[in-house]
C-alpha cells in the first residue's frame, strides 16, 4: 500500500460531501444489518453457535501447524497439489507459474479477498494476462478499475445508474436503462461467454477441512462452480487461517456465515471441493502474508478467527458513513482495521483510529473477535512504535502533563474558561475542528469544584 | 456507605450543573457523599488515543483521591468504563483494584447498589434517550440490539419513575452518536455526520430534550443542535432524576 493515499479521515470527508449518497450508503447497509438481526433472532441457539464457532477457531489456531499438515496430506491423497506462499508476491508467482506452464490465455476468477490482498489482478495484468472477475459486484468494480469497497457486497458504494453507465460503456447496454433485471441479464450473457472460454478458474476458500483435505467455497451466484466446472485447471487460494478441523464443524460456520453476512439462512451455493475431476488439475495455494506474525501477537492473534462475513462492516456507524474505499486496503471496516496494521503498520496507522470504539463490531462478530478492544490495543502499539502525528503527540503530552497536576489543571481550566468568555474567537475559528460544524460548550464562571467548596464544604 | 463523587474533568469545567444534580440526587437517596478536591481526569483521553503510557500519573492521582471509599460514583459511563478496564497504580495495586471493582456509573449504582424503586422527580416533557456506547455495551447498562439476550435498560427503568416524562427511543436505539473522544476532532466529518443522524432520528419523535448518561455524547449533540438553531435541548439524566417534583 502506498503512503501517498488519503488518510481515512480525509477520504471519509470527501465521501460525506455527497450527503444524499452517504445517507443511501448508510441506509442500505443498515438494512443488511437488520436482516442479520432478524435471522439471528430466529435462532434461539444463536449465542451458543457464536461460542462454538469461537472455540473451534481458537482451538484450530492453537494447533494450526498440525491441522495444516493434516490438510496437506489429505489433499495430496485426493490428488490436489498444495503450494505454500510466504507472502503476496510468492502467491502471485506460484499462480503465474501454473499459467505459464499450461500456456493459459483465458482466466475466470470468483471472489477472493485474498487475491485482492495480494494484488493478483494487477500483477497478472502487468504480465499481459487478463483475469475476469465473475462475481457480479466484483465484475462491476473491475470494469470501473476500482477496488471492492466491501468484502461481501463489493459494489455497494454504487447506485443502479452507476452500474448502468458502466455497463453501457463496457457491455454496450442501452444508455440510461437502470432496470436491475435488464442489467443483470446483460452481465449474465457477458459472463457466460467468459465461463465457456475459460481455461483456468481461480476461486477463494471459505473453509478448508483438515480431516478430509476438502474445501468449501460459498457464493450466492454460483460463479465459483461455473468457473471451476468449466476450466481444466482450478486454483483455490486461501489464507492459512481458513482451516477447520473436521467436516462436522462446517454446520456451525455455514449457519453463522450467511446469517451474519446477509441475513440469509444459508449461502445459495456452498460448494464442496475434494478432488479434481478426471482430466482436471486442482491446486491450493496456502498463503501466510503476515498471518504467522499476527498469530504471534498475543493481543491480536484471534483476529485470525475471522470468517469474512462483514457483519462488522454493516454494523459499523463509521464504515456506513465513510465508505469502504476510505480504508484504502483490501479488507476495509473494523476487521480490516485490526488486520491491516499487521501487514503494513506505517501505511495503515490511521485505521485503528477510524473508530469511536462503540463496540458494536465485537457484538455482531459470529466468531467473537474482540474487535473494538483490539482497535484500542493497536492504537497503543502504533503510538509506541512512533506512527503518530506530531501535533497529536504534543497535544496529548501537554494534556497529560496538566491533568496529572491538580493545581495546574484547576488554573488551566479557570483561565481557559475565562479566555473562552472574553475572547471566544480564540476557539471559534476554522483552526478548531470541533467548531467547524458544532458550537463550543458555554463556559460557566464556576467549576463544579468551586460550587462544592462554596456550598458544601464546612 | 461512604461514596466518593467522581466528577470527570470536562463536567467539572463545563457542566457543573450535572455534578450538582448527581451530588444532590445521591444525598437525597441517603448516601454519605464526598467530593475529593484534588481529582482531575480519569486518563481516558490519552489512553483512547494510544497514549495509555501517559495516563500513569492521572491514575496515580485518581487512586490518591479515591482510596478508602466504599463506592466511587460518576455521571459518565465512558470514564467509569475506562477506570474499570485500565486503572492501575504500581505503588498501590490493592487500592487500584478496589477502585476498579467499586467504581459505578450513576444509573448502574442507583439500580444495582441502591436498588432504587421510587424517585421523587417530575419532568413533564417529551424526552429522547441516547444510549451511550460505553455505558451500554461496556458497562451493560442496557441490552444491546446486536445480542440475542432479554431486553432491559437501567436508565429507562429510572426514567419511568419520573412524573410526567414521556420517553421516546430513536429507531436505531443503540447507534453511536459519533463523539468517540479525540475521534470527534481527528475524524471531524464522520463524527458530525453521525451526530446529525442521531439528531434526525430524535427529531422525528418531536422530542424537547435528548438525555443520556454521558455528557460527552450530549456535548457533541448539543454543539450540532445549537449550530443548526434547533429548539431541542440536551440534558443529563442526573438533572432529570434530580428535578423537583
Amino acid at each position: 500500500m502506498s503512503t501517498s493515499k488519503l488518510s481515512h479521515a480525509d477520504a471519509a470527508e470527501q465521501f460525506i460531501k455527497d450527503e444524499p449518497r452517504t445517507n443511501w450508503h448508510d441506509e442500505t447497509l443498515w438494512f443488511v444489518r437488520q436482516k442479520r438481526d432478524k435471522a439471528a433472532h430466529g435462532l434461539p441457539e444463536w449465542e451458543q453457535l457464536r461460542e462454538w464457532a469461537s472455540q473451534i477457531k481458537d482451538h484450530t489456531l492453537s494447533n494450526l501447524d498440525n491441522y495444516l499438515l493434516e490438510f496437506e496430506r489429505n489433499a495430496n491423497t485426493n490428488g490436489v497439489t498444495i503450494h505454500w506462499a510466504t507472502d503476496g508476491a510468492d502467491h502471485n508467482r506460484i499462480i503465474f507459474d501454473i499459467i505459464q506452464k499450461n500456456n493459459i490465455q483465458k482466466i475466470v476468477k470468483s471472489k477472493s479477498m485474498l487475491t485482492e490482498e495480494c494484488g493478483l489482478n494487477e500483477f497478472l495484468h502487468a504480465k499481459g494476462i487478463e483475469t475476469v472477475d465473475t462475481d457480479l459486484g466484483e465484475r462491476i468494480v473491475q470494469l470501473r478499475h476500482e477496488a471492492p469497497s466491501h468484502i461481501v457486497l463489493p459494489a455497494i458504494h454504487l447506485k443502479k445508474q452507476d452500474v448502468s453507465d458502466t455497463f453501457h460503456e463496457h457491455l454496450h447496454t442501452e444508455k440510461g436503462n437502470n432496470d436491475p433485471q435488464y442489467l443483470t441479464e446483460a452481465a449474465r450473457q457477458h459472463l457466460r461467454e467468459k465461463f465457456i472460454e475459460s481455461e483456468l478458474a481461480i476461486t477463494g476458500v471459505n473453509f478448508a477441512i483438515a480431516e478430509t483435505g476438502g474445501f468449501v467455497v460459498c457464493t450466492n451466484e454460483g460463479n465459483a462452480d461455473m468457473g471451476a466446472h468449466a476450466a481444466k485447471i482450478h486454483i483455490a487460494c486461501m489464507g492459512f487461517e481458513k482451516m477447520i478441523p473436521k467436516a462436522e464443524h462446517l454446520s456451525v460456520f455455514l449457519r453463522l456465515l450467511a446469517r451474519s453476512a446477509t441475513g440469509q439462512p444459508i449461502t445459495t451455493y456452498s460448494s464442496h471441493f475434494h478432488k479434481p475431476r478426471e482430466g482436471q488439475e486442482m491446486h491450493i495455494v496456502i498463503v501466510d502474508n503476515g498471518r504467522s506474525r499476527q498469530l504471534g501477537r498475543a493481543d491480536f492473534r484471534n483476529s485470525l478467527k475471522c470468517i469474512r462475513c462483514a457483519a462488522c462492516f454493516n454494523t459499523c456507524p463509521v464504515y456506513r458513513r465513510s465508505g469502504g474505499h476510505s480504508y484504502h486496503t483490501a479488507v476495509a471496516g473494523p476487521i480490516g482495521s485490526i488486520l491491516n496494521p499487521n501487514i503494513d503498520m506505517r501505511a495503515n496507522a490511521d485505521l485503528p483510529f477510524a473508530s469511536t470504539l462503540c463496540g458494536s463490531c465485537s457484538n455482531v462478530c459470529p466468531v467473537k473477535i474482540d474487535i473494538h478492544d483490539q482497535l484500542w490495543k493497536w492504537r497503543q502499539v502504533l503510538v509506541s512504535e512512533g506512527f503518530v502525528d506530531t501535533t497529536k503527540k504534543v497535544g496529548l503530552k501537554g494534556m497529560a502533563f496538566v491533568l496529572a497536576r491538580p493545581g495546574l489543571y484547576r488554573f488551566a481550566g479557570k483561565a481557559g474558561r475565562a479566555m473562552m468568555r472574553m475572547f471566544p474567537w480564540l476557539l471559534n475559528n476554522k483552526l478548531n475542528p470541533w467548531y467547524k460544524q458544532r458550537e463550543m460548550p458555554a463556559p460557566p464562571k464556576e467549576s463544579f469544584r468551586d460550587w462544592y467548596i462554596k456550598n458544601k464544604q464546612q | 456507605m461512604k461514596v466518593g463523587l467522581f466528577i470527570p474533568c470536562y463536567i467539572d469545567q463545563f457542566y457543573p450543573q450535572v455534578g450538582i444534580a448527581t451530588l444532590q440526587l445521591l444525598e437525597k437517596l441517603g448516601c454519605n457523599v464526598s467530593f475529593p478536591l484534588n481529582q482531575t481526569c480519569c486518563g481516558q483521553p490519552m489512553a483512547n488515543s494510544g497514549f495509555a503510557a501517559l495516563s500513569k500519573n492521572c491514575d496515580k492521582n485518581f487512586v490518591a483521591n479515591f482510596r478508602g471509599f466504599d463506592y466511587i460514583v460518576g455521571p459518565s459511563g465512558s470514564c467509569v468504563l475506562h477506570l474499570k478496564e485500565h486503572l492501575h497504580d504500581e505503588q498501590h495495586p490493592g487500592e487500584a483494584e478496589h477502585i476498579r471493582k467499586h467504581v459505578y456509573e450513576l444509573t448502574e449504582f442507583l439500580v444495582d447498589v441502591l436498588k432504587v424503586e421510587k424517585i421523587d422527580a417530575s419532568f413533564p416533557y417529551k424526552v429522547g434517550l441516547h444510549n451511550s456506547c460505553h455505558g451500554q455495551r461496556g458497562l451493560h447498562l442496557s441490552s444491546m440490539s446486536e445480542r440475542m439476550l432479554p431486553a432491559f435498560s437501567k436508565p429507562q427503568q429510572l426514567l419511568s419513575m419520573v412524573k410526567g416524562l414521556q420517553l421516546t427511543l430513536p429507531v436505531r436505539s443503540d447507534e453511536c452518536c459519533g463523539f468517540g473522544g479525540t475521534f470527534c476532532v481527528f475524524e471531524e466529518a464522520v463524527s458530525v455526520k453521525m451526530g446529525k443522524d442521531r439528531i434526525t432520528e430524535h427529531s422525528a419523535n418531536e422530542v424537547e430534550y435528548i438525555t443520556g448518561g454521558d455528557v460527552s455524547c450530549l456535548m457533541h449533540l448539543e454543539g450540532i443542535l445549537k449550530r443548526n438553531g434547533s429548539n431541542v435541548k440536551t440534558i443529563h439524566i442526573a438533572e432529570i432524576l434530580n428535578s423537583h417534583a
